[in-house]
């Protein structure tokens, strides 16, 4: 070929770098304003509640959707400019598997492997080694209609392979899968990594990303609201907490009382009313709290102390500058345990 | 994933332009996927199988005492009709069942692909032909039960039977280019249907121009389908190779020069 490109630097350091992304669907702003750096060779996570425009990101990187504003890079190529090169070095699977339902796993292999420029011969061989990988041989001849959604999901995942791409993209990769066929997915996600690949992860499960990602931005309404590595998310949270449990339900409000008094902050109580929650600044402090209690005669079913999860990072970060919206209400409740 | 490295950035070939032989393969490949669909669900097939032989019976005995005296006299003016309006009536579906495909996840799969754009659409067409082959030779085949040897001999009852198969692939991107646009699956197949039934109909398919009003004989003269029905009817029942012949081919290759590239283009940008 004539016009033959060759990578614009050998090592380049972002595999997705994705600026000011903006997408409209009528009047509803479903990505408004992403910046998105993906650095090469981690495991990204892009973490956010439905609806939150993580699926269109997504497709707008992986050049199936135009951009309405913004600017946005896989490997230094431009999505829109260079979609075609872009496309040779990504890999995409769906929220919805991908693949074809009438045809087998095999045949729907082969197609996918002809259509990359496999030869005949090449194409047999790549299809019988992913399914073998895959753990899909017994089931190599069969229509996809009788597959289960764990088998779709992983027939779905090699179809993406089969270029060996240096990005993947996975959209909710687990979504609606049972705990053992997640734990699967992950392995071999994180495999994919060993072997050199980028991937991309959006997720609606805080556990998952926490799992596997290196690196997370958290997407509410079409917008970045937080990002960084893992770690760095969960210290910006600030301090660990403190759990109480009451054996009468009756002591609680002297409890509680005694908590504010002796800590010196606010506390809440948990819905069920058994469970006592206060912010704690030092350890210290804890010792003065249950000499407290233990003279006015309340007894504790038991005392804990945590470290804030992704899940309540999540949720205080989603919850924010919500304001009155009723639609998302139901995540500022779970927010305020 | 332990055998399977990954391939560096920089071991790949990127070029940001398809070559027209990879357009060829991708497009047989698709057609190839086309085929697979149609042996895993012959029922699709059920339209181009019993269409020809039900309608063929019906307006030969229905038609051909009125028009032609009797019915041996009217075979070589209905079964050219019915083989055109029958395969014609059949490339609908390529548009339709192109609606059902694009609303599958494996559309994004193909999207995704570094393959021609026009790959998917091509095979799709493409397989169909298929369908308008069944048809064609079943309709030949059912007049020859009824009576029917055209003149023009075996070699030109097969060019008439490609040109028609032809043409009818033509048509099929205009009802691509529905399926394309169209939400739905049956209103393609509602607007399509809109569109063929005058066409075919009023046309010298069934009955001689002759016998209509002025206004109705000039419509029926302008209309394409009544020069393809004379050029099928020219080549199998005298073996001439006409001017309605060239018209056809001709409007075929219009036909393909503004709808592929439309419809390409209104594919894209559903994208």
């Amino acid at each position: 070929m004539k016009s033959d490109y060759r990578m614009k630097s050998e090592n380049v350091k972002y595999a997705v770098e994705a600026q000011g992304l903006i997408r409209t669907f009528g009047d509803h702003r479903a990505v408004d304003g992403v910046d998105l750096m993906v650095p090469t060779g981690s495991i990204y996570g892009v973490l956010g509640p439905n609806g939150a425009g993580k699926t269109t990101t997504i497709r707008m990187l992986a050049t199936l959707l135009r951009t309405d504003a913004g600017s946005a890079k896989i490997f230094g190529y431009d999505v829109e400019k260079e979609s075609q090169i872009v496309r040779q070095l990504i890999g995409v699977t769906g929220q919805y598997a991908s693949v074809d339902e009438s045809l087998t796993a095999t045949e729907n292999l082969m197609i996918f492997s002809r259509l990359l420029g496999l030869s005949r011969l090449e194409a047999k061989r790549k299809a019988n080694d992913l399914l073998e990988e895959f753990g899909l041989m017994d089931a190599a001849k069969r229509p996809l209609k009788n597959f289960s959604g764990g088998m779709r999901r992983r027939l779905d995942l090699a179809a993406s392979l089969i270029a060996q791409p240096p990005l993947i993209f996975l959209d909710e990769p687990t979504t609606g899968l049972d705990p053992r066929t997640r734990n699967q997915m992950w392995n071999t996600i994180r495999q994919l990594v060993k072997s050199g690949s980028t991937v991309l992860l959006t997720t609606q499960y805080l556990q998952e990303a926490d799992e596997l990602a290196d690196r997370i931005a958290v997407i509410d309404q079409g917008r970045v609201v937080a990002e960084g590595a893992v770690n760095e998310l969960k210290e910006s949270m600030g301090t660990s907490s403190l759990h109480l449990s009451i054996q009468h339900t009756q002591d609680i409000p002297n409890a509680r009382l005694i908590v504010e008094q002796v800590l010196n902050v606010t506390s809440a109580v948990s819905p069920e009313g058994r469970m006592i929650t206060a912010p704690m600044t030092t350890a210290d402090r804890v010792t003065d709290l249950l000499v407290a209690l233990r003279e006015a005669d309340i007894k504790l079913a038991e005392l804990s102390v945590r470290k804030p999860s992704l899940d309540e990072v999540f949720l205080t970060i989603t919850g924010e500058g919500r304001g009155e919206n009723l639609t998302h209400s139901n995540h500022k409740k779970r927010g305020i345990i | 994933m332990g055998k399977q490295s990954t391939m560096s950035v920089s071991d790949i070939q990127l070029r940001n332009k398809t070559s027209f032989k990879q357009t060829i393969q991708n497009s047989l490949t698709m057609a190839y996927r086309g085929l697979l669909k149609i042996r895993r669900t012959p029922e699709q097939l059920f339209d181009v199988t019993f269409q020809p032989i039900i309608f063929t019976l019906m307006f030969t005995y229905i038609f051909g005492g009125a028009i032609s005296g009797n019915v041996q006299n009217y075979l070589p003016i209905i079964i050219p009709g019915i083989l055109v309006q029958t395969v014609i009536t059949t490339s609908i579906v390529t548009g339709t069942q192109l609606r059902e495909d694009m609303d599958k996840g494996v559309f994004d799969r193909f999207k995704s692909l570094p393959i021609a754009r026009i790959a998917p659409l091509a095979g799709a067409l493409l397989a169909d032909t298929i369908r308008y082959t069944i048809a064609t030779v079943l309709t030949f085949s059912m007049g020859y039960v009824l009576g029917y040897h055209p003149e023009g001999g075996i070699g030109s009852v097969v060019l008439a039977g490609l040109l028609v198969i032809t043409c009818s692939w033509a048509i099929s991107w205009i009802f691509a280019f529905f399926g394309v646009i169209a939400r739905t699956a049956s209103s393609v197949q509602g607007i399509s249907m809109l569109i063929l039934f005058p066409l075919t109909f009023l046309s010298n398919a069934f009955v001689p121009a002759e016998t209509m009003p002025n206004w109705l004989q000039m419509f029926v003269k302008f209309n394409p389908i009544s020069h393809l029905v004379t050029a099928v009817r020219d080549l199998a029942n005298t073996g001439t190779l006409g001017w309605d012949l060239i018209i056809s081919l001709t409007g075929a290759t219009v036909i393909v020069a503004i709808f592929a590239p439309l419809t390409v283009r209104a594919y894209m940008r559903k994208a």
